[in-house]
């Protein structure tokens, strides 16, 4: 018996309007569901009240035959979207107790779609990280666990508490942000969805900024017709965000025709990279397989600039971090350490509210910037960056989408690569140059490895073409037949 | 070559100015809080001049346009493509930590602005280009002992940074140069150039070299607020200079403050660190794209200059160049001299306007737009004049009274009872009557003494309350005492 | 690319970042690790490759100059550390 922690946002959607159960008692088990989930760490603010009010509203539209696309849906949000009233932390202490006097774009559109909020979900501290570790209120736990082993596993990051969330079904589909593969790594790592729509698909606005060129906002659910419904209601024009595109929003669940006939798949040959795990190489190949079958024809691609998309990214995006921390400085919100002098309180706020992976990548963008470094940097960063995103343009005349790995590895374990920072960034080499060409790109659940993890196949699609990435995701979900789950599930039989 | 004298020598003084200017505009730069002036403390304040977090900007249309009509009142290059920096630095009125400006690719490029000197001749003087930027907010260091306070409300009003060739010369170069660009910035509706409340700023960049010598090394004296104080701290800046470099000292690039109290500069505490702004462009926004055909409306749109007018002036009304100058000085002042002018002796209409009009103006500490006297009064007054109705004279007293009571030209002269004696058979009579009554002045008149006549003169027009006809009185008096 | 220990001090400043004395060393070698990897952007010739400006393709937009925001005063010190008579409040800055 499907519990309702176990439905699908599709199958809710579905059995709230035949009134098989009502958004109240959807609401009430998931409340559940994020209270047995406690021991994940990965809610770092329980909204339950609000839940119940917000699925009250609920039950009133879909009574009246109102019912908007996310009606009654409950789901979490990663805690780097302001939410009105309720308090945001950016999982940083220097945030301590601010409460937003307004709602992000994103979320004032999923609350518009009748959406539901259960809570606000961990992330790496300012979402800089690949595991959730650097959270200033402790680490996420991925539900899943190496076979006969009982370390705890790293969720991914930086959008690692929505996604283990999701996976242990103590969410229905959660946001997340992905600015180098926050969105995509951890949905690989946890075994679920995770799509980083292009860029400028979805509004900047009232989210905590890291890097404003490359930050995306993005659905993590548990099946690809889920994350396109989510996108349908978080994506659009805002007149607040310069970076924001003017385009329409086309109906995304039309897309997913599981037909592929006629298209190309690239396969970037760069993306084979030295030391990659055998059982990577084998899903990429099963994926290849997967398309095939569904009528698509592959063609080698070459992207030749992959290898300089990393240290490009960590240029670029502490850079921008630098000076959109500058803000986080006591005097108007959040954490202030007393001071004899103004920079004295600066300094003492600033020491004691980051965290030493923000602190680290706040001194790197600082002296990127710095007089006499800019240009051998900085600017040949964004140089680097052209010809990534010339490189993706060329691919594009020979294929529709590109099939690549989500991440070198599965999930490894809380603790692992901790001391060096570097084998840390490494986690993202196939993420990261999507970001930098500002593409879209869909992680979606393809096999297990050999310890038992969740593996993830990752889409890459021309810019605002999330039709061809959903479509295309859409197909392997459908050939892969993912149904594991995790050990750990914090959804009950309700 | 203007020098000035040290104990070794003569220097010369090598002066750029950094004009700040507040854009004249609804809502501010980047976001849409109001931009009165005075307001209470952070009520005009959105959370993005707030710096909260997730905010973004999202650029002004009017204030672009501003700029653009400033750039081409300034006769500049305007680039089509320009784009927005961050300047990166701490400071309690910074919010965000950053400011939004222009750093490689200003909008504006290459202008000029010509001077009027006092003695007849122009000079020009380049501008170096023209950018937008975000205002900062106030800080306030006397309200409290341990306390500074800080007020947002200015912080994000958009600026144009208006930078200046080092080609002044002179600090009365330097006053002329903020004059003249005060009062086009006026004429255009860019900015208020009003400096007490702090819409115009002024930085001065200053060195000293001797003549035909390498450029010194400049300090740079920040935010000085009136034009009487920038020509003051200036010329203290020189000699402060000319006496270390004199002593065998080096001048140190500093950023220093002028105190008008004391009327001497000083270094700034707080610019102690040397800045590293890490300008790179601002990732929340594109590159400012401008479409031509919108500056060539902004160009078919702009008023008639300064220095455009000043010309026409001197072409149609016949003016002098320095009368011309005085009138053009503020458009309103131009617009009133006109009113007064049309249909009128326009050389008439210049002496009223600059002497008795303006005169009352300083007296009075009232602008030309808040005169008591309108233009349209003070032309009947003049017309009164020209048909003989009134003397010129007595045209003085009934101005005064037109002041004070605000009432019309023709109703003071009524009531005074001043209407101008013309009737030749009463000044013929009055004429006689004091010739009769100073008979030997006559006598002594006649037999040489020719300075006399203005006695007479004198004696007529008191017999006559000053009301007669003074041509009138001329010529019949020179006719009677001829004989 | 090394950074020394001054070096990183400095940055921190810029920064307004206050480390320990006893942290410099550490983090001079981290800093100077990454940087390290990081110049292997080197290799690549850039010569007349225009930087990126923006992902978008897009013109900058603009707003009409209309308040639209402003007058609210208790969101915007709704969270402030200390604030007294309107103003945010923080340590004296002599000037």
């Amino acid at each position: 018996m499907t519990g309702l922690t176990d439905l699908t946002i599709a199958e809710a959607r579905d059995g709230l309007r035949k009134r098989e159960f009502s958004a109240g008692e959807l609401a009430e088990a998931h409340i559940a569901a994020v209270e047995r989930a406690r021991p994940l760490n990965v809610y770092l603010k329980e909204t339950p009240e609000r839940a119940r009010d917000m699925a009250a509203g609920a039950d009133a539209c879909l009574a009246r035959g109102e019912g908007r696309a996310l009606e009654g849906i409950p789901l979490a949000i990663k805690d780097l979207f302001c939410t009105e009233g309720v308090e945001t932390t950016a999982a940083s202490r220097i945030l301590g107790g601010f409460k937003p006097p307004y709602e992000s774009t994103v979320t004032a559109n999923l609350w518009a779609a009748g959406a539901v909020m259960l809570g606000k979900t961990n992330l790496d501290e300012f979402a800089m990280g690949s595991s959730t570790t650097t959270s200033a209120f402790g680490p996420s736990e991925n539900p899943w666990r190496r076979r006969g082993d009982n370390r705890p596993l790293v969720p991914g990051g930086s959008s690692g508490g929505s996604s283990a969330a999701v996976a242990a079904r103590a969410a229905m589909g959660a946001t997340g942000t992905d600015t180098g593969g926050s969105i995509r790594q951890p949905a690989g790592f946890s075994g679920i969805v995770g799509l980083k729509p292009t860029y400028g698909r979805c509004s900047r606005w009232g989210i905590v900024a890291f890097a404003s060129s490359l930050d995306q906002a993005g659905p993590m659910t548990r099946t690809v017709r889920d994350a396109a419904i989510m996108l349908g209601a978080m994506a659009g024009h805002d007149p607040k965000d310069s970076t924001s595109a003017p385009l329409p929003v086309p109906d995304y669940e039309a897309a997913l025709t599981g037909e592929l006939k006629g298209l190309k798949v690239g396969i970037p040959r760069e993306y084979r990279v030295e030391g990659m795990a055998a059982e990577i190489e084998q899903l990429w190949q099963q994926g290849i397989a997967w398309v095939k079958a569904a009528g698509a024809t592959p063609v080698e691609i070459s992207l030749p600039m992959t290898k300089y998309a990393l240290p490009a990214y960590y240029i670029i995006a502490p850079a921008e971090a630098s000076s959109n921390l500058a803000r986080y400085d006591g005097v108007r919100f959040g954490l202030r350490v007393p001071g004899e002098s103004l920079d004295e309180m600066y300094e003492a706020t600033r020491a004691a509210g980051f965290g030493t992976e923000v602190r680290r990548r706040i001194l790197i963008g600082t002296y990127v910037l710095s007089a006499g470094y800019y240009d051998a940097y900085y600017l040949k960063a964004q140089q680097l960056r052209t010809l990534i995103a010339r490189d993706f343009s060329n691919a594009f005349k020979s294929c529709d989408f590109i099939l690549a790995p989500t991440a070198p590895s599965a999930a490894f374990a809380i603790g692992e690569k901790a001391d060096n920072p570097v084998a840390m960034y490494l986690n993202d080499v196939f993420t990261v140059p999507v970001n930098l060409a500002g593409l879209p790109g869909i992680s979606v659940p393809a096999g297990l490895s050999s310890d038992g993890l969740p593996l993830g196949l990752q889409v890459i699609g021309r810019a605002f073409d999330e039709a061809m990435v959903l479509r295309v995701g859409d197909a392997i979900e459908r050939a892969a037949g993912f149904t594991h789950k995790p050990p750990f599930i914090a959804g009950g039989k309700e | 070559m203007s020098l000035i004298e040290g104990r070794t020598g003569s220097w010369e003084i090598v002066i750029g100015l950094e004009v700040h200017a507040q854009v004249i505009s609804q809502a501010k730069l980047f976001s849409g809080a109001a931009t009165a002036f005075g307001a209470e403390p952070n009520t005009q304040v959105s959370p993005v001049d707030a710096a909260f977090p997730g905010m973004l900007p999202v650029i002004n249309r009017y204030c672009v346009e501003q700029a653009v009509r400033t750039g081409l009142g300034l006769e500049a290059e305007i680039n089509l493509v320009s784009v927005f920096d961050r300047k990166n630095y701490f400071y309690a009125d910074l919010p965000a930590g950053y400011q939004i400006s222009q750093y490689k690719r200003p909008i504006v490029g290459k202008g000029k602005v010509v001077l009027d000197m006092p003695d007849g001749t122009t000079r020009e003087i380049g501008i170096t280009r023209l950018h937008l930027e975000q205002d900062a907010g106030k800080s306030l260091h006397d309200q409290h002992a341990e306390y500074t306070y800080v007020d947002l409300n200015r912080s994000g009003i958009a600026l144009m940074e208006i930078v200046s060739e080092p080609d002044l010369r002179t600090s009365e170069e330097a006053g002329a140069y903020l004059k003249k660009l005060r009062s086009i910035l006026r004429y255009l509706g860019t900015c208020d150039g009003n400096m007490e409340e702090g819409s115009l700023r002024c930085d001065c960049n200053v060195s000293v070299r001797k003549p035909g010598g390498e450029l010194g090394t400049r300090c740079e004296i920040k935010n000085v607020n009136s034009i009487r104080y920038v020509m003051q701290a200036i010329e203290h800046e020189a000699r402060r200079q000319i006496e270390i470099i004199e002593d065998g000292g080096k001048i140190d690039q500093e950023t220093r403050l002028f105190d008008a109290g004391r009327g001497v500069t000083r270094p700034m505490r707080s610019k102690e660190h040397a800045h590293d702004y890490r300008y790179f462009p601002d990732p929340d926004l594109l590159p400012l794209v401008l479409d031509p055909k919108a500056v060539e409306r902004i160009r078919e749109e702009l008023p008639e200059l300064p220095d455009a007018k000043k010309a026409r002036f001197i072409r149609d009304y016949k003016l002098s160049p320095y009368d011309a100058g005085v009138l053009v000085g503020e458009k309103a002042s131009a617009d009133f001299y006109e009113a007064v002018a049309k249909g009128r002796d326009p050389k008439l209409a210049a002496n009223w306007v600059m002497g008795d009009l303006f005169g009352a103006l300083n007296r009075l500490n009232v602008e030309v737009e808040n005169s008591p006297v309108s233009a349209k009064a003070l032309g009947e007054l003049i017309d009164l004049i020209t048909d003989n109705t009134v003397s010129g004279r007595l045209a003085k007293d009934v101005f005064a009274a037109m002041v004070e009571t605000g009432k019309s030209a023709a109703a003071i002269v009524e009531e005074r009872g001043l209407k101008q004696v013309t009737d030749t058979g009463a000044i013929e009579a009055a004429i006689d009557a004091v010739m009769k009554a100073q008979a030997d002045k006559v006598a002594e008149y006649r037999s040489g003494k020719d300075k006399l006549f203005g006695f007479f003169v004198g004696q007529v027009m008191k017999a006559t309350q000053g009301k007669a006809n003074p041509g009138l009185v001329n010529e019949l008096l020179k006719k009677k005492l001829a004989g | 690319m090394a950074l020394d220990k001054a070096t990183v001090a400095r940055i921190a400043t810029l920064a307004r970042i206050e480390v320990p004395e006893s942290d410099l060393e550490h983090l001079a070698k981290e800093l100077s690790g990454i940087l390290t990897w990081i110049e292997q952007l080197r290799e690549v010739d850039t010569a007349g490759v225009e930087p990126m400006a923006s992902v978008a393709e897009m013109t900058l937009p603009m707003r009409e100059d209309h308040v639209t925001d402003g007058n609210c005063r208790d969101k915007i010190l709704s969270n402030a550390p200390q604030q007294a008579h309107g103003f945010f409040l923080v340590p004296k800055v002599v000037e």
